[in-house]
């Protein structure tokens, strides 16, 4: 090698060596990785996080619909494939039953003071995830329609129920209601918001025990046998995604949406002008007579893996922060979700989710043991649905695959 | 007809036969025999009773009372017995699976046969395995039938036609069978072409091939014969180009009509792959799945390899559960492909 290209190696060396600098995230090496959910808001997130990316700090995302069969898998390793999870009030508890995530107080301790308490999510006193933004399922409805045939906007499911009838017998639609009722996770979803606004309890005080055959379980199904009547004919095939695109074809003119996902109706694209500028939001609808809406409320935010080193976590602690800091809020984000971000503006998209809180729904159930009644519930209920049985064998069955599934985990005796 | 290799098999030393053997055994037993005895020992082994805590939980909608697992008192727990909690057969004859307590009582509180039938197939393992044997056992037969029609009808037509025939009728095998499915999916949607022409056919506009069991069964029996028939025409016509010319004239000149020649000299001809296209057919069938999820048809259908996928792909993952499936349906194959290995073990042993 000659003296010249010697020379121009090593000053080439004293170049990548000395450009180690970083981005504003405060981190000097490490690895960060991201399982998490796919839509706007968490993409936003993610990419704010990529943003500390740089020499020595490697940082890469991946989500996916399916985010939660990998996650724990993902996580389970040492050291784990991902360093952190975007997770939700209900996801949080798988990663918790298998140890897997770590507490974050030192973390918050150290570089965590400007996050503001209530975002922080303290489980038996201690830090396990930061919270970024809010979600529940709320009315989302065509006001043009609505308006033209004089129906108010309907306060609970009895309303819906009278405002399909009218829009049907007026020849609007012929299944003016879209729900979400795909066999399987959404299923289940509809009845855990049907029957606690039924003023039900899954299980007997202070224990795992399943309990809801009983009056508010069969009420509750029966009014989704009631609405599925004035649903698309295919509504156990249906998701939050088919319901969504219903809407915007014009064909569906109520429905019960998550907020998270109503921006993207409202929007240029898939619907013509004049049935996205139409969507609107409301809050969440009662049904019954118990006094708590028939929804859920959600949070959305990340935790940290427990099987990385500490330089990684700390590393994914400051890109993550990064991530729900107030510099990613911008026209396009702004309305992306509720933000718990400080600089957050709602914009009206966004009322359902805050009319969702300010009602008093409660939370989705974060119990170690309601994702197997979420599975049993998901898997039993289009018996009934689908007219094969009735309402009460329907919840024994439900409460008997559950009790299996329970069993072989250990959560019963 | 035994080739030069099958010849000096019966000579070859036992040592050659060794080392000629021993990379094959070795991936059999890595790939094949150690998963399965995996599988067996997790079928028997279900998690460990699970220390609950109550705790107060905050979140930002405010505190409240919820429970936990106590992983520090779980942890003790797993150290000491790290495989788990021995439960021998009790996964196999739970509620989920045979569930033969629910059966007993089902068969002593049954008034006919028809109210005992309704109680098994409310059974999830039932269920499903109702679903997969009947789509096993007709999709396998269609499939034999179709391929071989589709390989005389090819085999027939002027030579010059018969490339671009072939690379069309071996679609439905190249296209993904997750794509495949979706693409059937959105076709026989209400709003799809297919759905809407049966709503016009039958003059019913609510009918909804999706919202009926006994419909979703029909179009995914549809789809499983359209995805495979291809891989049967493509061994059939292979076989067909192996037809001894010389008995097929003879049997001309004997006045053997087309369907004759058929009957009698191309079938029997073709038979040792008939016994190889079903085998093949029946362990793919019996493992079907990925229609039943592009279907979303799990409302109506489901088969044991969903019912495997289902226990995995939830918030909590039951692996016990998916490994007693998975058993189940490893005995469920073998006992499927008992009577024509036997065939094959005798048709062999004549030779």
């Amino acid at each position: 090698m000659n003296a010249i290209l010697r020379s121009a190696v090593v000053s080439a060396l004293m170049i990548a060596g000395s450009t180690t600098v970083y981005a504003n995230c405060g981190i000097s090496s490490g690895r960060v990785s991201i399982v998490g959910n796919e839509f706007p808001a968490i993409q936003t997130v993610a990419k704010g996080a990529m943003d500390c990316a740089g020499e020595g700090i490697e940082v890469k995302s991946n989500l996916t619909a399916d985010h939660q069969k990998i996650n724990v898998a993902g996580l389970q390793g040492n050291p784990a494939e991902y360093t952190s999870a975007i997770i939700a009030n209900s996801s949080i508890v798988a990663l918790m039953n298998e140890d897997v995530i770590r507490p974050l107080d030192d973390l918050v301790a150290k570089h965590g003071a400007d996050i503001p308490k209530n975002q922080l999510i303290t489980i038996n006193g201690k830090v396990m995830a930061v919270a970024f933004m809010a979600n529940a399922q709320h009315l989302t409805y065509r006001k043009d329609v609505l308006a033209e045939l004089g129906i108010e906007t309907p306060k609970s499911y009895e309303d819906m129920l009278a405002a399909a009838e009218k829009i049907r017998a007026a020849g609007k639609s012929e299944f003016p209601i879209g729900g979400a009722y795909k066999a399987g996770w959404n299923l289940a979803q509809e009845f855990v918001n049907m029957y606690i606004g039924h003023g039900g309890q899954f299980y007997k005080e202070g224990t795992a025990e399943p309990a809801l055959n009983n009056d508010s379980g069969i009420a509750a199904l029966n009014m989704m046998k009631e609405l599925s009547a004035y649903m698309n004919p295919d509504y156990l095939t249906h998701d939050s995604n088919a319901t969504g695109a219903e809407m915007e074809a014009g064909n569906v003119i109520m429905m019960n949406m998550w907020g998270s996902r109503v921006g993207k109706l409202q929007d240029d694209e898939g619907a013509p002008a004049e049935i996205a500028s139409n969507i609107e939001v409301s809050g969440p609808l009662m049904v019954g007579d118990s006094g708590t809406p028939a929804t859920t409320l959600w949070w959305d935010g990340w935790t940290v893996a427990k099987n990385i080193s500490d330089a990684d976590a700390e590393a994914t602690f400051l890109a993550m922060k990064n991530g729900i800091s107030p510099g990613i809020l911008n026209d396009e984000t702004m309305g992306q979700a509720v933000w718990m971000i400080e600089g957050y503006t709602p914009a009206p998209v966004n009322q359902g989710v805050f009319d969702s809180i300010s009602s008093g729904a409660v939370a989705y159930p974060m119990l170690p043991y309601h994702g197997l009644m979420h599975t049993a519930l998901g898997n039993e209920l289009a018996d009934f649905l689908t007219g094969k049985e009735d309402a009460a064998k329907t919840l024994a069955d439900v409460e008997a695959a559950y009790a299996t599934a329970a069993k072989e985990k250990g959560f019963l005796n | 007809m035994p080739g030069p290799l099958a010849d000096q098999t019966g000579c070859m030393k036992h040592k050659t036969f060794f080392w000629f053997i021993l990379p094959t055994s070795l991936a059999m037993l890595l790939f094949i025999a150690l998963p399965i005895v995996s599988v067996v020992m997790q079928s028997m082994y279900a998690p460990h009773e699970q220390v609950i805590v109550e705790v107060e939980s905050c979140d930002i909608f405010g505190c409240k009372k919820s429970t936990m697992v106590d992983q520090d008192a779980t942890r003790e727990i797993r150290e000491a017995e790290p495989l788990g909690r021995f439960v021998g057969t009790e996964i196999y004859t739970n509620r989920n699976h045979l569930a033969t307590t629910e059966i007993g009582l089902a068969w002593q509180q049954a008034t006919g046969f028809s109210e005992f039938v309704s109680a098994l197939m409310n059974l999830p393992f039932y269920r499903a395995l109702a679903f997969t044997l009947t789509f096993t056992f007709v999709v396998t037969p269609l499939v034999l039938i179709l391929g071989f029609m589709i390989a005389v009808a090819v085999n027939s037509i002027p030579a010059p036609l018969r490339g671009p025939t072939i690379f069309l009728s071996l679609l439905p095998m190249i296209i993904n069978t997750l794509v495949g499915s979706l693409i059937l999916f959105w076709m026989v949607d209400a709003r799809g072409i297919v759905g809407t022409l049966l709503q016009t056919l039958v003059g019913d506009p609510n009918l909804s091939m999706k919202a009926s069991t006994p419909l979703t069964w029909v179009m995914l029996i549809v789809y499983g014969v359209w995805h495979a028939a291809p891989f049967a025409f493509v061994v059939y016509y292979a076989g067909l180009q192996t037809v001894p010319k010389d008995t097929l004239e003879s049997a001309m000149m004997d006045g053997a009509s087309r369907w004759e020649q058929i009957r009698y000299v191309i079938i029997p001809h073709l038979l040792p792959l008939t016994t190889f296209i079903a085998l093949m057919q029946l362990m793919d069938n019996f493992r079907v799945f990925e229609p039943i999820l592009s279907f979303n048809a799990s409302a109506h259908a489901t088969s044991l390899s969903y019912f495997i996928y289902d226990d995995l792909g939830g918030e909590t993952r039951l692996l016990s559960s998916a490994a007693a499936t998975s058993v189940l349906t490893i005995i469920g194959v073998a006992i499927l492909l008992t009577p024509v290995l036997i065939r094959t073990w005798r048709d062999f042993g004549r030779k």
